[in-house]
Formats: C-alpha cells, structure tokens, sequence
C-alpha cells in the first residue's frame, strides 16, 4: 500500500509543522525573547488556524463556498463561554483545562447544531447562491446573538430574548456582550485543539466518509450513479465544519474577558477564507500556514504604522500574483526540478 | 421483426417480451419498461418504451442522433422522472425513486461524456464505486476504530481486483483525469461495476477508441458478462461492436422504439434501413 504510506507521510509532515512550531514558540518564551503583543497573539493564531482548516473541509474537500463561517465560530464562542461559567458556578469545576475542554465540546456541539439548521435549507443551493445565503445566515447569527440576554442565577440559567430584565447576574447583555469572562484559554490548549482538527480533518479526507465528499464535490451526477447519498456527505462536511469553528469559537471566546457578536462580522468570514485560497483550496497544510504567516504579519508590520494596511493587502497580491506565476514556477523547475516535480505530484494528490 | 408486429407490440397493455425470448421463460427480468415515456415542455423525447432485458443478457440501443438514446439512460438511472409509465429492475417498482437509490438496486452506468473524479487516483475512483459495499461511518473513519484499516484493507484488494479486469492494477495511483482516453473509458465500466450491479448500462464505451481497443473491449464486455453474471445495455454507434456482441438489438427513433431483434434482423429491417439511410424511393431532384 505505497498510496497509503504517501499520505500517511504528508500528514506526519502536517503534525510535525505544529509540534515544531509549538516547541520553539515555548523555547521562546521561556527565553523571554518573545515580545508580548506577540504572546498575546498565540491563541488567536490557533483559533484562526483551526478556522481556516475547518472552513478548508467545507471549501476544499466539499467544494462548496461558505462566507459565514465566523457565524459558527460566534455560536461557539457563546456557547462556550456560557458553559464555562455555568460549570464553575453549578458544579465548582475550578481545573480550568477540564472546564475549557467541556467548554469546547459545548461549543463544537452548539455550533454543529447551528450547522444541521442552516446546513437543510442552505445545501439545496448550489455555488455563488449557496455562497450568498451562507453570509446571509452568517448575519442573522450575529444579530440574533445581539438580542439574546442570559442571566446565571446561581446554578440556574435564564434566557431571555430582547428582555434583559432577568433575575440574577446578567452574563449575556445584548449587544454588549458576554462579559466577565473567566480567562482560561492557554496556548497549549491551543495547540491540542489544532492537533485535534488536523486528525479530524485529515482522517476523515483518507477514509469512505471523506471520499465520497470528494466524489461528491468532483462530480456530483457521478456519485449519484455509484449509489453515493449526495445531500448525507455535503450536510457532514459541513457540520463538521461548523463543529470544528465552535470548537475554535469557544477557544477564542475563553481568551478574552468580553465577548462581543460584533466580533464575528463579515469580514472575520472573509479573512478565514482568504486563509484557506491563499493557502491553497483543498490544502490543509496551506491554510495552516498561511492563517499563521496573515495572523502574525500585521504584529511584524507594525513597523510601518499607518501604512500597516496597505502594506498587508499588498503583500496578499503579491503572493497571490507569485505562486500562480507560470514564470516563477518556471524558474523554480530550472533550479530544483525535483521539488517542483515533488509539489505537483502532492498538489494533485491534494485535490 | 416486421413494422407491423411493432404497431400489436403498442396494442399490447403490458407487452413482457424479451429481445432474446428464450431467456425471459425461467428467470425474472433484470430490467422491465412499460410504456415508459418523457416530455419534455410538450416535446415527447421518448415515447412508449417497452423493453425487458433478461439476466445475462446483452442488449444494444441503437439508433440516429437524437434519437433519445441517453435520455433512455437517464429514465432508466432516474437522473430523469419519466412523465409515463414504469420501470421494473428486478422485478421492484422504481417509481419515485432517485439516481442514488436506482444503483443501489441494481443499475449502474457509465457516462457518454466521461464523469471521472479526474483530481482522485484511479483505486479511489474504483474505492467510490465501492462505497455502498464497505460499512464503517464517518466516526470509525475519523477515530481510526477498530475495522477501519481491515475494511480499507479489503476495499483496497477488492479495488485492484476489479481493476485487473482491464490489466489497470499498475495505473493504481495515476490521477484518473491524466489517462489516456480509452483507459478512462474503461475507469468508468470499473467503477460502475464496484457498485455491484445487476445491469450494466454502458453509454458509447467505444467512443474513442481505435478498433483495436475496440475488439478488446468487445471481449471484455463479454468476459464481464460472465465473470459476474449481469446484463449488459449499450449504445453504441460502432456497429462492428453492436452487431458482434448484442444479443438483441432495440432501435429508436424519434423517441420510439422502430425495431426489435437480433443482428440479422436488424440489418435487414427496412424501417431501421430507412431511419438510417432515408428513403429508398426518394425522388432525385
């Protein structure tokens, strides 16, 4: 099974990314030499690179183009930030890695559950309409989530709905937000989640569930014709999807003290999506990278100040404008003919 | 079979007869149509379609462009809702029944325009036609449960095994898309054989391919035929390849079935002669 043993290769290649990269971001730190807006970007680097993943399963994998998928990651913060309250205040759950990890679950969950509503109406739809109407939901997550109040009362949860005259502690205020929020989010816990969404992601590419998705996507008049249930797999690529962005949700929710809907508008969506076409539709190692690199690089720009923007955008066209140059590929072949050789051949396997 | 007898066949409330006779006497048709018919905005595309194909039975369908040939396909697949009448296959009712759920009864195809995974290797694409015959879900497969690397195992033997029909078990791991032509002809006839299916439908499989790769694949048709004991349904323009391995020939014209019978009848048909070749009595101008 030489396929196999290929596959199984690049995905080690994939973990091993990660490990190294976690590994010398913890020698840096015991070292001191890491700066601290650096520091501060560590979890969001993980919450972006577990974003662009999960959003490569629905993009990549299933072929289907997504634009709200910060609405899931929303969910999950939400509902992850409730639970973890709630877990402190009902059951005196003080191990803060056990309440994030439920706390994700309770997110992953939530938000798998917001995926199987929109997912229904949302997979009858095809290409630029499917697009349109998942940024459509995208909005009315974030303004439902605008109008939601919930009150702890002691170990009791009210919820209200544009009523925020609830008995107890108010813990969800509308458009304000969750507030007093138990900072519990660790790097390294931001790092396990990548890990766990990288197996997921991975796994499921390399096994009957994962093919037909691509089937699917590849030709769905085909997979009809080999008996494969088209509307099953399109729904599990994205709720998984959806599952894995609550999860990254609930991560990016527990890092800071408020959490407000605003934070998922729009343009979170897009930028997660920029992640996964510059890293490479289909390309899970890609979107890692690449959501690391566009997260850290406004930090290193802060150099230019004012500038900082435009030199970020011009840097996206650049690279955009390169790694698609028939020139630069050329050149490339010239000087290491077998790498470029290496990369088509993993560039078809990819996809 | 003369024009005549096609006009009773019309009469006939629920005409039964097989192409070949003699094999519909003891075994239950793999593939029964009873007046099976489609519209399409008031043009009637195919029009009384009345056909049963025996168990191990190799039929052609053949017949002008246009005459509706694939769109006989797309009834029987149910990539189309016929607008009248019914299709057996295996004696089961398919009515209201999707394309998914018609293969899983027994229908498999292949494409006239190939429909590969062209980005997937050729043992994924074979993989997928197996699809409904490998039982693990989506957690098994994410969490590596156990019978998870025995069933890929047995997927992945079962996959060269098929594709050793056609001698492809080295091209396993080429990209299906970057075939040649006819190896990806012959990829399609794999992959809907994986599906486990009681009738093949194969639309133009020797389109493209030179008459030595033809004869090939008439031998191959055939030793599919009895290696794993289905029917096979063709169209098929090469008539070398319909007359030398059909059983029993159907042909169609504008939407309606012309002519019914074996090679020699066909070729002396002089409705069939007609349809293809126009009038023998036309007036030169």
């Amino acid at each position: 099974m030489r396929k196999a043993s290929k596959t199984a290769v690049s995905n080690l290649i994939t973990y091993g990314i990660v490990v190294v990269a976690y590994i010398v971001c913890q020698v840096l730190i015991e070292n001191g030499q890491m700066t601290r807006a650096l520091k501060g970007q560590l979890v969001p680097i993980c919450v972006y690179v577990v974003m662009a993943v999960s959003l490569n399963l629905t993009v990549g994998i299933s072929g289907e183009l997504s634009l709200g998928h910060a609405g899931f990651m929303s969910v999950g913060a939400f509902a992850g930030t409730i639970a973890s309250a709630w877990l402190l205040a009902a059951f005196q759950l003080e191990n803060e890695v056990i309440r994030l990890i439920l706390a994700m679950v309770v997110g992953g969950a939530a938000a798998g559950v917001a995926g199987v509503l929109i997912g229904i109406p949302v997979l009858r739809l095809r290409g630029d309409y499917l697009a349109i109407v998942t940024l459509a939901f995208g909005e009315i997550i974030r303004n439902v989530l605008n109008c939601l109040y919930i009150s702890l009362d002691g170990a009791r949860l009210h919820l209200g709905f544009l009523n925020p005259n609830l008995p107890g502690e108010l813990m969800v205020n509308g458009p304000i937000g969750v507030t007093g929020i138990d900072k519990i989010s660790t790097f390294a816990m931001g790092f396990a989640l990548i890990l766990f969404t990288l197996f997921v992601v991975l796994n499921l590419v390399n096994s009957r569930a994962g093919r037909a998705i691509m089937a699917t996507r590849d030709n769905r008049i085909a997979a009809e014709s080999v008996g494969i249930q088209v509307t099953k797999y399109k729904m599990m690529a994205f709720v998984v999807s959806a599952a894995l962005a609550g999860m990254a949700g609930a991560l990016y929710g527990l890092n800071f003290s408020t959490v407000t809907a605003s934070k998922f508008k729009f343009d979170t969506s897009i930028l997660v999506l920029v992640f996964v076409v510059l890293g490479g539709i289909g390309n899970i190692r890609g979107s890692v990278i690449a959501a690391t690199v566009l997260t850290i690089l406004p930090e290193v720009l802060r150099a230019f100040s004012d500038y900082r923007m435009l030199v970020y955008a011009i840097v996206l066209i650049l690279v955009m404008l390169l790694t698609n140059s028939p020139i630069l590929s050329n050149l490339v072949n010239r000087f290491y003919p077998r790498l470029h050789r290496r990369a088509r051949e993993k560039g078809g396997e990819a996809a | 079979m003369s024009p005549k007898r096609m006009v009773d066949t019309k009469m006939v409330p629920v005409p039964s007869h097989s192409i070949v006779p003699e094999r519909d006497l003891n075994k239950t048709p793999v593939l029964e149509t009873r007046h099976l018919g489609i519209e399409f905005g008031g043009l009637k595309a195919v029009e009384d379609f009345n056909l049963t194909i025996g168990k191990t039975e190799i039929a052609g369908l053949i017949g002008p462009n246009g005459a509706g040939k694939t769109t006989v396909f797309n009834l029987l697949t149910k990539v189309y809702q016929p607008t009248t009448g019914t299709v057996l296959v295996n004696g089961k009712d398919t009515a209201g029944m999707n394309t998914m759920q018609a293969n899983r009864l027994g229908i498999a195809r292949t494409f006239q325009n190939i429909r590969l995974f062209g980005n997937m290797t050729v043992e994924d694409n074979v993989r997928i036609g197996l699809h409904n015959q490998v039982r693990y879900g989506m957690l098994t497969g994410i969490f590596r449960l156990p019978g998870y690397w025995k069933q890929e195992r047995a997927q992945h033997e079962q996959a060269l095994r098929l594709l050793s029909i056609f001698g492809m078990e080295d091209m396993a791991e080429v990209k299906a898309g970057s075939l040649p032509y006819g190896a990806q002809r012959r990829l399609e006839i794999v992959r809907a054989l994986a599906t486990h299916p009681s009738l093949l439908l194969l639309d133009e499989p020797a389109a493209g391919m030179n008459p030595h790769e033809t004869e090939e694949l008439m031998r191959n048709i055939i030793k599919i035929r009895d290696e794993f004991q289905i029917a096979v349904m063709l169209i098929e323009h090469d008539m070398n390849l319909v007359m030398g391995i059909c059983e029993g020939i159907c042909v169609l014209n504008y939407g309606r079935i012309i002519a019914k019978g074996t090679a020699e009848e066909i070729q002396q048909n002089p409705v069939v002669i007609e349809a293809y070749l126009g009038k023998q009595k036309e007036d030169a101008p």
